[in-house]
Parts: C-alpha cells; sequence; structure tokens
C-alpha cells in the first residue's frame, strides 16, 4: 500500500514512463506506412521529451520554471512542426493522389 | 480501509493516469485506421496532462490540454479528412529498408534501455529550491530571462503559418 502512495513521488516512475512514451512513438514511426501516420508518433516522441524536463524540474531543478518554459517551447515548436508537416503532406497529396510512403518515391535510386 | 488515506488515492489516480497514456499512445502508434489514431494521440494527451498535474504544473497541464489536444489533434483531422488516407494495408508488403517485423523490438530496446539508464543512474541530490515555479515565476521568467527567445518562438510560428498558407496554396488557382 506504501508503494502506490509513494508513486507518484518517485522520479524514476516519471522516467521510465517517459522511455516507454518514446519507445511507443519510435515503433510507430517505424511501423507506418502513411506520412500522417508517421507525424503522429513522431508528436508522441515530443511528448516523452517534454514529460523528461518536467520531471527533471520537479525532482531536480532549483529553479523549477525553467523546465516548464522548456516545455511550454516544445509545444509551441510542435504545433509550428504539426502545421508546415500538414501542408507537406497535402501538397504532396494533391502530386501524387496518396500519402503511403512507398509510392512517393520517385528519387528511389 | 487503508486504501482510502488521501495518498492512497493519489496514487490510484496516478497510476490510472498512466494507464491511460500509455495504451492512447499505443493506439495512436498502432491503430489501422488513422481517425482512430487521433483519438488514441487525444486521450494519451489527456492523461499526460493529468500527468503535468501530478508533477506540480496545472498551468502546463492546461496548456498540454488546450495545444495539443485542441489545435495540434484537430489540425491532424483536417489533414485527414483532406487527404483521405483510408485504411492501411496490410504491413508484410513493405518494401521499404526496415521491414514492420522490427519496428517493435527496435521500439522495446529503446524504452528497455532508457528504463535500465534512469533506474542505474546516480542522480545528484535534489538542490534548494529558488521559487515554487508556479504561474507567477513562469511569467517572471519569460519576460525577464527568456524574453528573447519568447519573441524569437513568435516569429517561429508566424514564419510556421505564412509557410504553411504558401506550401498549401500551391498548384491551386
Amino acid at each position: 500500500m506504501e508503494l502506490i502512495a509513494g508513486l507518484a513521488d518517485r522520479m524514476e516512475v516519471y522516467l521510465a514512463l517517459a522511455a516507454m512514451l518514446f519507445g511507443i512513438g519510435i515503433y510507430g514511426v517505424l511501423l507506418r506506412r502513411t506520412l500522417i501516420g508517421m507525424m503522429i508518433a513522431g508528436e508522441l516522441i515530443l511528448a516523452a521529451a517534454a514529460l523528461n524536463f518536467m520531471t527533471f524540474s520537479r525532482f531536480l531543478s532549483p529553479d523549477p520554471s525553467t523546465g516548464r518554459i522548456f516545455t511550454l517551447f516544445i509545444m509551441g515548436i510542435a504545433a509550428a512542426e504539426a502545421a508546415i508537416g500538414m501542408s507537406i503532406i497535402i501538397a504532396v497529396y494533391r502530386n501524387y493522389k496518396s500519402v503511403e510512403t512507398d509510392r512517393v518515391a520517385d528519387l528511389k535510386g | 480501509m487503508p486504501m482510502l488515506t488521501p495518498d492512497g488515492l493519489a496514487g490510484l489516480i496516478f497510476i490510472f493516469l498512466a494507464v491511460v497514456t500509455l495504451a492512447g499512445a499505443f493506439i495512436a502508434a498502432t491503430a489501422l485506421r488513422l481517425p482512430r489514431a487521433v483519438a488514441g494521440l487525444a486521450l494519451g494527451f489527456c492523461g499526460l496532462a493529468g500527468i503535468f498535474y501530478f508533477l506540480n504544473s496545472p498551468f502546463v497541464a492546461l496548456m498540454e490540454l488546450l495545444i495539443y489536444v485542441g489545435a495540434v489533434c484537430v489540425a491532424i483531422v483536417f489533414a485527414i479528412m483532406l487527404a483521405d488516407p483510408g485504411v492501411e494495408k496490410a504491413r508484410t508488403a513493405r518494401s521499404t529498408a526496415i521491414p514492420a517485423a522490427l519496428s517493435l523490438p527496435v521500439g522495446a530496446l529503446f524504452a528497455w534501455g532508457l528504463i535500465i539508464l534512469a533506474r542505474n543512474t546516480m542522480w545528484p541530490a535534489p538542490a534548494a529550491k529558488l521559487n515554487p515555479g508556479d504561474t507567477v515565476d513562469i511569467g517572471h521568467s519569460l519576460l525577464t530571462t527568456y524574453s528573447m527567445v519568447f519573441e524569437l518562438i513568435s516569429i517561429v510560428l508566424l514564419m510556421a503559418i505564412i509557410g504553411a498558407l504558401v506550401l498549401a496554396r500551391k498548384g491551386r488557382d
């Protein structure tokens, strides 16, 4: 019972959660066959990085606002990346009529 | 009931949030239909916002909900509607360099290695806190120490908006 009660106060728990999120993100990026699916999995990788920053700012940092501001910047960059990525995907779809990575292969040797 | 102490209840809620986060992430990575993957992504980010709440930062938790669930997921839904990828085909016939069967071991290897690393590292003892790091401190830091970065990221966002407009507009009369 003390184990469950103290779970939220241990740094390793948060780091393990972030590591699992990162692993699932890598798994998704390698597994996906469409550009949109790859971008969704990439968001998971960014979320894992943000969780690590939040964990270190909560447990180790003398100035916790630094890690939180870095997390906010990760969110802003992720939003910009999503907007640009989506418009590139729409442009690719207009040229190829497909967003599958196997068919967008004109430069393949 | 020993379960019903405040700490025990908080631990149970934490476990629930962690399970929600991981389940949502797994759905987002593996669902065959992309709208389901986006729904899983939104679920996972809701769980992650709860985890951020446990990390003493309700402000970042609110921003997580607002930006990720409210903006990024909706943008992905729009892209799915415009590009119409349909159902992913069976993954056995993939012709790229990395076979799909390798993706699970690779992802598991990364996660396992990072967990081992986090367990075995001797983290330095927590330093004395200069401030609690609440919303007031975040606001002060953003407008003093990090004001330059704050301005730069607004320029990045502006360029992203204009670039997205230019890219999506090209080829249309």
